[in-house]
């Protein structure tokens, strides 16, 4: 039995939002493929009926690459993971409509995943880390996680918007676009580069959480007033921000007196983010260690190596319980592997 | 005889760090806020004296409701630190789980009593962890660090006040959280009276609603 399960490939297939992605890992945690297709929206933020409807149409195509980028045939699979929360409904159930679809047709176990666990465990995988205070700043999530006891515990979160959206937001505002291969991340991080000028702006922590809508808000006037310079704007913002969840980061990591800090999610990509955490773990003599972008961003390689966790540890999703859930916090879920 | 001398580094926390001295004779606590290296200059000078100036306001304050801190002795905005009366004790972080369930339940009671005395008079800690409560060998419970803290009478900002405390014991002390925060709000309760107290306790609800991703906000 033990073999056997040290011998299967797991599929993994990630749909919370707008990349539809499938993922093929080993048991050693050999990444075989790590296919993804993004929905880019026209205009404006991402629309959950049409992403859902992207995510329909390429599925197969991207379970194809994926297959043959491995090399298997869909008959050597042994595992089908899928994303089942959080994230937008529509587009959770697309994916998980796939991944029911596939179980029942080869005849192997199903099992659900974490979104939030699943970048956490391939960030650990990639950067060989054991036991970090994890940052995971995307469009949907701003999390400060560790492990104690049993789950990884939420230190801190925001109280409102991600820190990705609100830079998404904002960088709408300004006129910037979405192009493929560069998200509007990395075109205000781009034009922040330019900026010298620190214009106040509103910074707040609460306790061991952040809040974002008020920044935003005052980010989003201070554009329209006209009266300072787009780079230097794009330049507080994300001094403000950053320096926010930086603070955060450090105090759990003084408070759990972990070694290690992970950087993940797509903002994870942002220079400066990564440098103002080095300085910090170089502070306090801890490791920094960010996951590479493309495991960093929304993947399927993510979710077939969290299901492989989960199913060697004894657990898989009965049909009957493949509901998605759209609200499902990383510290409702049991981590067995870790002890 | 040195007007001041440090004596040893109690602790390094993430924000500032805490020195014994000696300070014309006496043993006293600086608390230093450094500069934060990763924030922007302006960013972080505006930062620490911002909170180098409130917090001994906010435990002044906090004093006169009938809430113990540690005396002030001298607040020095340039260098970023606040001289004050060292307190001899455990912090709860520490002492809570050694207690009996009796003794938790009367010292979260206490706990309870004192943020309530805050909260009564517009006074936000805004950090209550078991980290920054400490009891003295005298049995008088203190609490510490205010740098987040302000002044602030809405429900909102009493709510998320407590509903961080809340999050704290679940994340720091997960097996009796449940237990512990019933024994704070009957404490609290004892101070506002029910009518208020059933009124933060919603308040409390709706905050974590809003958060994201929480069951309990799914759509009715």
């Amino acid at each position: 039995m033990i073999n056997s399960i040290n011998e299967i490939y797991s599929l993994g297939i990630e749909s919370t939002a707008d990349d539809f992605g499938v993922g093929i890992s080993t048991c050693s945690g050999e990444i075989l493929a790590n296919v993804s297709h993004g929905y880019i929206p026209e205009e404006g933020g991402i629309h959950p009926r049409e992403a859902a409807r992207h995510h329909a149409l390429v599925a197969s195509e991207v379970l194809e690459t994926a297959l043959v980028k491995a090399g298997l045939k869909s008959s050597d699979l042994g595992l089908i993971a899928f994303s089942q929360g959080p994230g937008l409904g529509p587009c959770l159930r697309t994916g998980a409509t796939v991944a029911r679809t596939l179980a029942a047709y080869l005849n192997i176990p199903l099992v659900g995943v974490n979104h939030s666990i699943a970048h956490v465990e391939i960030g650990k995988l990639k950067t060989n880390v054991k036991d970090p205070v994890t940052l995971y700043v995307s469009g949907g999530n701003t999390i400060i996680s560790a492990y104690n006891s049993g789950r990884y515990r939420i230190f801190g979160e925001t109280l409102d918007i991600a820190l990705g959206n609100c830079l998404d937001v904002f960088s709408r505002e300004a006129g910037l676009k979405h192009k493929k291969g560069i998200p509007l991340g990395a075109a205000l991080e781009k034009l922040a580069l330019d900026g010298n000028t620190l214009v106040l702006m509103p910074y707040v922590v609460k306790g061991m959480d952040v809040s974002f809508s008020g920044l935003l808000t005052s980010a989003v006037s201070l554009l329209r007033k006209k009266k300072y310079a787009l780079p230097d704007l794009c330049y507080s913002l994300q001094e403000t921000a950053f320096a926010m969840v930086c603070e955060v980061t450090e105090r759990a990591l003084a408070h759990t007196e972990k070694k290690e800090i992970l950087l993940t999610g797509g903002v994870a990509a942002n220079k400066r983010l990564q440098v103002m955490l080095s300085l910090i773990a170089e502070d306090h003599g801890v490791s920094f260690n960010k996951v590479p972008l493309e495991f960093a961003t929304d993947n399927g390689a993510m979710i077939a190596w969290a299901g492989l966790l989960a199913f060697r540890n004894g657990i898989v999703t009965p049909f009957d319980e493949s509901m998605v859930k759209l609200r499902w916090r990383l510290d409702r879920v049991d981590i067995p592997w870790m002890n | 005889m040195d007007e001041l001398v440090i004596l040893n580094q109690l602790q390094k926390g993430a924000e500032a760090t805490i020195n014994l001295a000696s300070w014309y004779g006496k043993t006293i606590v600086i608390k230093s806020r450094h500069t934060k290296k990763y924030r922007h200059p302006q960013l972080d000078q505006r930062i620490r004296k911002f909170r180098t100036i409130h917090e001994p306001q906010l435990m002044y304050d906090a004093k006169k409701v009938g809430v113990p801190t540690p005396t002030i002795f001298l607040v020095d905005t340039k260098n970023m630190l606040i001289f004050m009366e060292f307190i001899q004790g455990k912090q709860v972080k520490h002492l809570i789980e050694t207690l009996s369930k009796t003794e938790r339940s009367t010292l979260c009671f206490k706990i309870g009593v004192l943020v309530a005395k805050l909260h009564s008079q517009g006074l936000i800690h805004g950090d209550l962890t078991t980290s920054n409560m400490i009891l003295d060998f005298s049995g008088k419970l203190f609490f510490i660090d205010f740098g987040l803290g302000g002044k602030q009478n809405e429900l909102e900002a009493k709510g998320v006040d407590l509903h961080l405390m809340k999050r704290g014991f679940q994340s720091a002390h997960n097996q009796f959280s449940k237990n512990s925060f019933q024994d704070i709000i009957s404490g609290y309760s004892k101070v506002m009276g029910e009518t208020f107290t059933t009124n933060i306790l919603k308040k409390i609800l709706e905050i974590e609603q809003r958060g994201r991703y929480v069951e309990e906000r799914k759509l009715k």
